[in-house]
């Protein structure tokens, strides 16, 4: 539920500003790492790809110091109700967030190993996924920013999509590996690649969920709309 | 967070929260549409609250909201006020404690009651002890003997009174004196004991020590505390009510209330957006 009125002692709401502050720079940051790790990737720009990895200690700065300031205020405010629930939701945020900037900074890393193959196919499910990836994040931290629980369960169901993709993308890599094994060197990549965005997927996910439970106070129950089959997938030459 | 993870979760908050909800229906005390009034200011409005058997309902809101009134309406101590008057029922045991047949000294001495600022008499530590329950009851030397070491330990100042009884009360640090307080008016063997702000007026360790006594006496006592400290209300009760301009705009268990209240007022309370 959020509250219109503000704090009585003003330095309170001014560090809760502060603290919502923090959460949408680190979200600024992290958004356009993954925006410049999927551009090195799939348009092969290696300028993106340097920014995409020099940003990620920044983002670990980021969030260290919102850990830290997080430590202070329930120490000095002891915050209850919606404040202790944004508060709380912060720690768990920045932490999504973080992971987000290191699986940016991988895919950036083997972007890099890519740009010495020929690629014989196009890149366009990746291109897809990248895209859905990007939109669910910016999406997402967009309602952390206003605290809107219901772009936050719109995000929630949006997962599912991104893991179809994936699935299909799991299978035509292994075939690409399977008919030729110079193939196998770029396909693993891209697999790992395409791993790390399907993983982003699901942090986004779960800050969906956890924006949900700050704003409403109940938490977004019943199974996650999950996708990923690929732990049970078996590809098979076709002439066996 | 799969569903076999949510159920998990829901069940470890949920058996946290069992001891109250089972509780929560056996009742001590309905109060049951109750108004009151100082003279024409009408300071309760309707109030529908029920006390659960042998927890601790605290009660919160700002200054003027009524809480300590109703505290007093529970053990009739408006009646020693002209001009002020309570309408409506408080049940306790089937029966209407506000119904005007009542003997309002056997009910004082069931509901207890022990206040902001500690009143100890100015007699002996165990004459203090002592003296309400000579209203009430006629015991042997011994076994009043026994009756002040009960009350005495079970308001955690025995180790510290038993050496000296015979001394007067008030040589006591203010923390001791409220527990003496407390001894006191546990030593009729109340059914219900009413806090009003016990430790307003107390040191910080003094005020753990007596809100760990809370926490001890409400095996054996149904319990009221009005403060106006939220992290003592968080912290001591079991069932939390929030008033506002004499009505009772919330109540819930103290988890729901300092997690996810349902109303906005108390929400803008409990987090100091007003007050």
């Amino acid at each position: 539920m959020a509250s219109d009125a503000e704090h009585i002692v003003k330095s309170y709401e001014n560090e809760l500003n502060r603290l919502r502050g923090l959460i949408a720079n680190m979200g600024g940051m992290v958004e356009h790492q993954v925006a410049d790790a999927c551009d090195a990737v799939i348009n092969r720009d290696t300028e993106a790809g340097t920014q995409a990895v020099a940003q990620d200690p920044k983002v670990d700065e980021a969030e260290r110091e919102i850990e830290q300031f997080v430590i202070r205020l329930l120490a000095l405010r002891q915050p209850v109700a919606g404040d202790l629930r944004q508060i709380v939701a912060s720690l768990k945020i920045t932490s999504d967030l973080e992971r987000i900037g290191d699986y940016a900074a991988n895919v950036a890393k083997r972007s890099v190993v890519l740009q010495q193959f020929v690629l014989p196919y196009t890149l366009t499910g990746l291109g897809h996924m990248s895209r859905l990836v990007q939109e669910n994040l910016k999406r997402v931290i967009d309602a952390v920013g206003v605290g809107d629980a219901d772009e936050a369960l719109e995000v929630w169901r949006a997962d599912e999509p991104i893991d179809q993709i994936y699935n299909a993308l799991f299978r035509e890599l292994i075939t690409y590996m399977m008919e030729d094994p110079r193939n196998i060197t770029p396909c693993t990549h891209l697999l790992f690649i395409a791993k790390n965005l399907e993983r982003i997927g699901d942090h986004a996910t779960n800050i969906a969920e956890t924006v949900y439970y700050a704003v409403t106070g109940e938490p977004l129950l019943g199974a996650r709309p999950k996708g990923d089959t690929s732990a049970y997938a078996v590809v098979r030459p076709a002439h066996d | 967070m799969s569903t076999t993870n949510d159920s998990a979760v829901r069940a470890n908050i949920g058996a946290m929260e069992a001891k109250s909800s089972e509780a929560l229906n056996a009742l001590r005390i309905a109060i049951k549409n109750v108004d009151f009034y100082y003279g024409t200011n009408k300071a309760l409005k309707g109030i529908n609250l029920d006390l659960p058997d042998k927890q601790v309902t605290g009660m919160i809101g700002p200054s003027g909201c009524g809480k300590s009134t109703l505290l007093r309406v529970l053990n009739r101590m408006y009646d020693l006020y002209p001009g002020q008057r309570a309408e409506g029922a408080v049940m306790m045991d089937g029966e209407n404690i506000l119904d005007p047949g009542v003997d309002v000294n056997q009910l004082r001495s069931r509901i207890g009651m022990v206040f902001q600022k500690p009143t100890p008499f100015p007699m002996s530590i165990y004459d203090n002890i002592a003296f309400g329950v000579k209203l009430h009851e006629k015991l042997s030397k011994s076994e009043m003997d026994e009756r002040v070491e009960w009350a005495l330990t079970h308001a955690a100042l025995w180790g510290e009174a038993k050496d000296r009884l015979q001394a007067s009360a008030m040589g006591m640090s203010g923390g001791q004196q409220q527990r003496l307080c407390i001894a006191r008016t546990i030593a009729t063997r109340p059914e219900v004991i009413l806090f009003d702000e016990p430790t307003s007026a107390l040191d910080p360790i003094s005020t753990l020590k007596i809100e760990e006594l809370i926490d001890e006496l409400k095996h054996d006592f149904t319990i009221a505390i009005v403060t106006h400290n939220m992290q003592q209300a968080a912290r001591c009760a079991d069932q939390v009510a929030f008033f506002y301009l004499g009505e009772l705009v919330e109540v819930g268990t103290a988890t729901q209330m300092f997690t996810a209240p349902r109303e906005k007022r108390t929400q803008e309370y409990i987090t100091g957006r007003f007050g």
